[in-house]
């Protein structure tokens, strides 16, 4: 450890010079407030817990869909076309639909086969390889996305919350932050906490990020006074926390970072997993999951204009309902697009039919394209990327196909 | 690679302590497991028989009131329901304290490392209702007397506990060709999310030897598994599938079905060879480094084969073998051995947790270890906390912790010791001149505490 000889003066000594303005402070600005140098921006949605694409964007046309489902199945669903309706639960969504910014993605997965385990499920999502562990290592595709873009910051790339999984991990710097985590601390103490975290370099980078992004959501990080003032700072930060649903808190954060420099953002919602009584469940985590589009678009004012959601799940469930009014864990499933950089509102599918031999396994839908085919092609929208890239480096060995045109 | 003392405390138990003498080998803090259960009556909590008779009697203030009930009638039983609710949280809350107080004052803390460990390899939580209260319960009952015996008496514990069978849906899967489902004529039938898990997490691994198949055979031998709220776990033959069941090639159960059937499946995936080695990395993982040195889980797999899944002979090998001792990649300690070990660092007076409105205890401990990743009783999946440190060094668990350290302190103690001697109490020979400095340097002792408490020797194990 190298060290030169602590004492207590020496090192108020540089307390003073630094000053008070965090600002000023090099530990504290890690990034440049240069613009990002693109306009579009992208949020990706983890469903974990895998999502029931047939209750969410229900197959009516399909003759074999009702006696399949029996209750695991909302009654009065707000038809789309002739062949698909909407779970009443995302009627939020359906003014969406109405001005040409929402698309439904039927019959797709990743390349996960058989297992049918969440987590291995949730891991390939976000890796974006054709299997686990073997051609990539263990960076997230939005993350090799970002290594494709000239001039990006820490800032330009934002996982939210404290559950966001793999898919921005990688070598391109990115920023992590929970909207109710939050720091209040005296100015002296700010100074020792960065010195105590310099043993380890993981700490130290971790700290520096969570100063700056502490004084960045609202209130400051730096509070005058004693151990009164420090607990009041936490308490208001309590109470804001409980004033709203978290999802909520997420979706006017991820917003708020967008106006700014920030231009891809992921986070996930929770609450997929309908193996029992999935009417109740399914509802709330699609309410949830429409409040928070709806969010982002009213907060995001006219660069709602500028954004793509891509919301995506580890898989799809049994065509079948199980015995306990649910689904178990099955393939093909649903993505929900949503945003004005989209071309217009449709249905989005190669159709194979819920016949028992059209059936994945003779129990799940069959998936009849590459959720990562549908990704990259939004990404080539907004981004502008070369196919080959998007190809070989974010979705190795994916197969784009066809153009579904999401993008405007 | 050598025992010591600091490391044997840190990594193998609940931290230093001012008051309690760190074990002084390997031995001993492997003898201190097979000590009599001080902590279980010392801070006594609710067992599962209280809890299911607290469920019974939420059903009874539940029960729908006849159609001529009043408005007044029905608003009276809503805030019966509240309440009950309402005392239930509470009650849990003073469990959960208790938890961490047998953490601060355990002579053999690897008790309670261990029996966190398996409540998260078995990860059950209430859904709903009161249930949402039931994990100590389900901890106490089900895991923690069967901590150091075979690994199946464990696993059937666990995976039958009536919380299991509710978390993972098992009370209503019903077999396709039993008589309830014969009756009401395909409405119901099986549910395999619990027969899933048991493979995935439980016991084979992921990269276990089944497939699509064994999982659905398995739900056929576990329907009929339900909860009785006066009995606990009961079996519903007209619920359970007829016929003989096919799980990893061996055959089980016949055309009468039984209770017994499901078990013996259970007791061979417990003793299978993937289960040894899945186990066996699972330990590693926890208790030595996220990166564990192949010998260590060799020697783990092999113990758990020979003495077929003799859990204290395993914890024997962990314990003694030489690259459990190895600090040059130590884990991240999760919130919960964060916080355990503050408290024990500070010796906390038992009152002063005991005595925690509902409110504080919220905000001066589970709203904190939420932040920093971990809400107690809420799991995010049936695979528990994740192992990985990067999981527990972000920027958010880091404010968190940070945070924590500089506040819940002061508000749980009258008199905080003072930072100097605390840093040699809390870290020892682990102590950096850095945070040596910090103490020394901090304006008030409450942050003198606090920088002790987040710097990166002590988020360490």
């Amino acid at each position: 450890m190298t060290q030169s000889p602590l004492n207590r003066r020496a090192f108020l000594t540089r307390s003073a010079v630094l000053g008070c303005s965090l600002a000023a402070s090099p530990l504290i600005t890690p990034v440049s407030l240069a613009a990002a140098p693109w306009d579009s921006r992208l949020v990706v949605i983890i469903l974990r817990g895998a999502m029931d694409g047939l209750d969410a964007v229900q197959p009516v046309g399909d003759p074999d869909f009702a006696a399949l489902r029996g209750i695991a199945r909302a009654t009065d669903p707000l038809p789309l076309n002739s062949q698909f309706a909407l779970h009443p639960a995302l009627a939020p969504l359906m003014p969406l639909w109405t001005a040409g910014q929402l698309q439904l993605v039927h019959a797709v997965s990743t390349p996960y086969r058989d297992k049918r385990s969440h987590f291995d499920g949730q891991d390939l999502l976000e890796a974006g390889t054709p299997a686990l562990g073997s051609t990539a290592g263990r960076d997230g595709w939005l993350n090799r996305l970002l290594q494709q873009m000239p001039g990006i910051t820490a800032q330009t790339a934002y996982a939210i919350g404290m559950d966001t999984g793999a898919i921005l991990d990688g070598d391109a710097p990115i920023a992590r932050w929970s909207p109710d985590s939050d720091l209040a601390l005296s100015p002296q103490a700010l100074r020792l906490a960065e010195l105590v975290m310099q043993t380890d370099p993981r700490f130290a980078s971790s700290l520096s990020q969570a100063f700056f992004l502490a004084d960045s959501d609202g209130d400051s990080l730096m509070i005058q006074g004693g151990r009164s003032e420090m607990m009041a700072a936490m308490q208001n930060d309590m109470q804001a926390s409980r004033k709203g649903a978290a999802g909520q808190r997420i979706a006017e954060f991820t917003a708020d970072r967008l106006l700014e420099e920030t231009r891809i953002a992921s986070f996930s919602i929770n609450g997929w997993d309908t193996h029992d009584n999935q009417s109740t469940g399914i509802a709330r985590a699609l309410n949830s999951l429409a409040q928070t589009i709806t969010t982002l678009k009213t907060r995001l004012g006219p660069v709602w204009d500028k954004t793509t959601v891509v919301t995506m799940t580890e898989f799809g469930r049994t065509a079948r309902a199980n015995g306990t009014g649910g689904t178990d864990h099955g393939t093909g499933g649903a993505m929900i697009l949503a945003g004005g950089a989209l071309s217009g509102a449709k249905v989005v599918s190669e159709w194979p039919g819920l016949s028992e031999a059209a059936l994945y396994d003779r129990r799940d839908l069959m998936p009849t394209r590459d959720v990562r085919a549908h990704a990259a092609w939004v990404m080539q929208g907004l981004f502008g990327l070369d196919r080959a890239v998007l190809e070989r480096s974010v979705f190795p060995g994916v197969e784009m196909g066809s153009d579904p045109r999401h993008i405007a | 690679m050598a025992f010591s003392q600091e490391l044997g405390a840190i990594r193998f138990g609940c931290g230093l302590s001012p008051e309690i003498a760190p074990h002084e080998s390997a031995r001993a803090i492997f003898r201190g497991l097979s000590q009599p259960d001080k902590m279980a009556t010392e801070f006594p909590v609710e067992q599962t028989d209280g809890f299911l008779a607290r469920i019974s009697a939420y059903r009874v203030l539940n029960k729908k009131l006849d159609k001529s009930a009043s408005a007044k009638q029905l608003e009276a039983q809503r805030e019966a329901v509240r309440t009950m609710r309402r005392e239930t949280a509470k009650e849990a809350g003073g469990w959960f304290a208790q938890y961490l107080l047998r953490r601060a004052h355990s002579q053999n803390p690897m008790i309670e490392r261990l029996t966190w460990f398996w409540a998260d390899h078995f990860t059950a939580a209430g859904k709903n209702g009161i249930l949402i209260s039931g994990i100590v319960p389900y901890i106490e009952a089900a895991i923690r007397p069967n901590l150091t015996g075979k690994f199946e008496d464990l696993l059937i514990a666990a995976a039958t506990h009536p919380l299991m069978l509710h978390y993972l849906d098992q009370d209503n899967s019903v077999g396709p060709n039993s008589p309830r489902a014969q009756r009401n004529g395909g409405k119901s039938g099986l549910n395999e999310n619990l027969a899933r898990e048991v493979m995935e997490l439980h016991s084979l691994g992921v990269d276990g030897p089944y497939t699509q198949s064994d999982v659905t055979e398995l739900a056929k031998l576990l329907a009929g598994i339900s909860i009785d709220v006066k009995k606990g776990r009961t079996f519903r033959i007209g619920m359970a599938e007829p016929g003989a069941k096919t799980v990893l090639g061996k055959t089980y159960g016949a055309q009468e079905p039984a209770i017994d059937h499901a078990i013996a499946a259970l007791r061979d995936l417990a003793r299978h060879h993937s289960t040894a080695r899945n186990v066996a990395t699972k330990l590693a993982k926890h208790f030595v480094s996220d990166t564990p040195q192949p010998s260590l889980i060799y020697a783990l797999t092999d113990t758990f084969t020979a003495t077929g899944g003799d859990m204290l002979a395993v914890y024997e090998t962990l314990l003694t073998h030489p690259s459990s001792w190895d600090h040059s990649a130590p884990n991240i300690k999760q919130p919960l051995d964060l916080i355990g070990s503050a408290l024990r660092a500070l010796a906390i007076p038992p009152k002063s947790i005991q005595s925690l409105a509902p409110g504080k205890l919220r905000s001066l401990i589970l709203n904190p270890m939420a932040q920093m990743g971990h809400e107690w009783g809420r799991p995010l999946g049936p695979n528990g906390l994740p192992e990985a440190d990067e999981t527990w060094i972000g920027p958010q668990s880091i404010a968190a912790r940070l945070q924590w350290a500089m506040s819940a302190p002061a508000a749980l103690m009258r008199e905080l010791p003072d930072p100097r001697t605390f840093v040699e109490t809390a870290l020892g020979p682990l102590a950096s001149p850095q945070v040596q400095f910090a103490a020394k340097a901090a304006e008030t002792r409450w942050e003198g505490i606090g920088l002790v408490l987040a710097c990166p020797e002590f988020q360490k194990m």
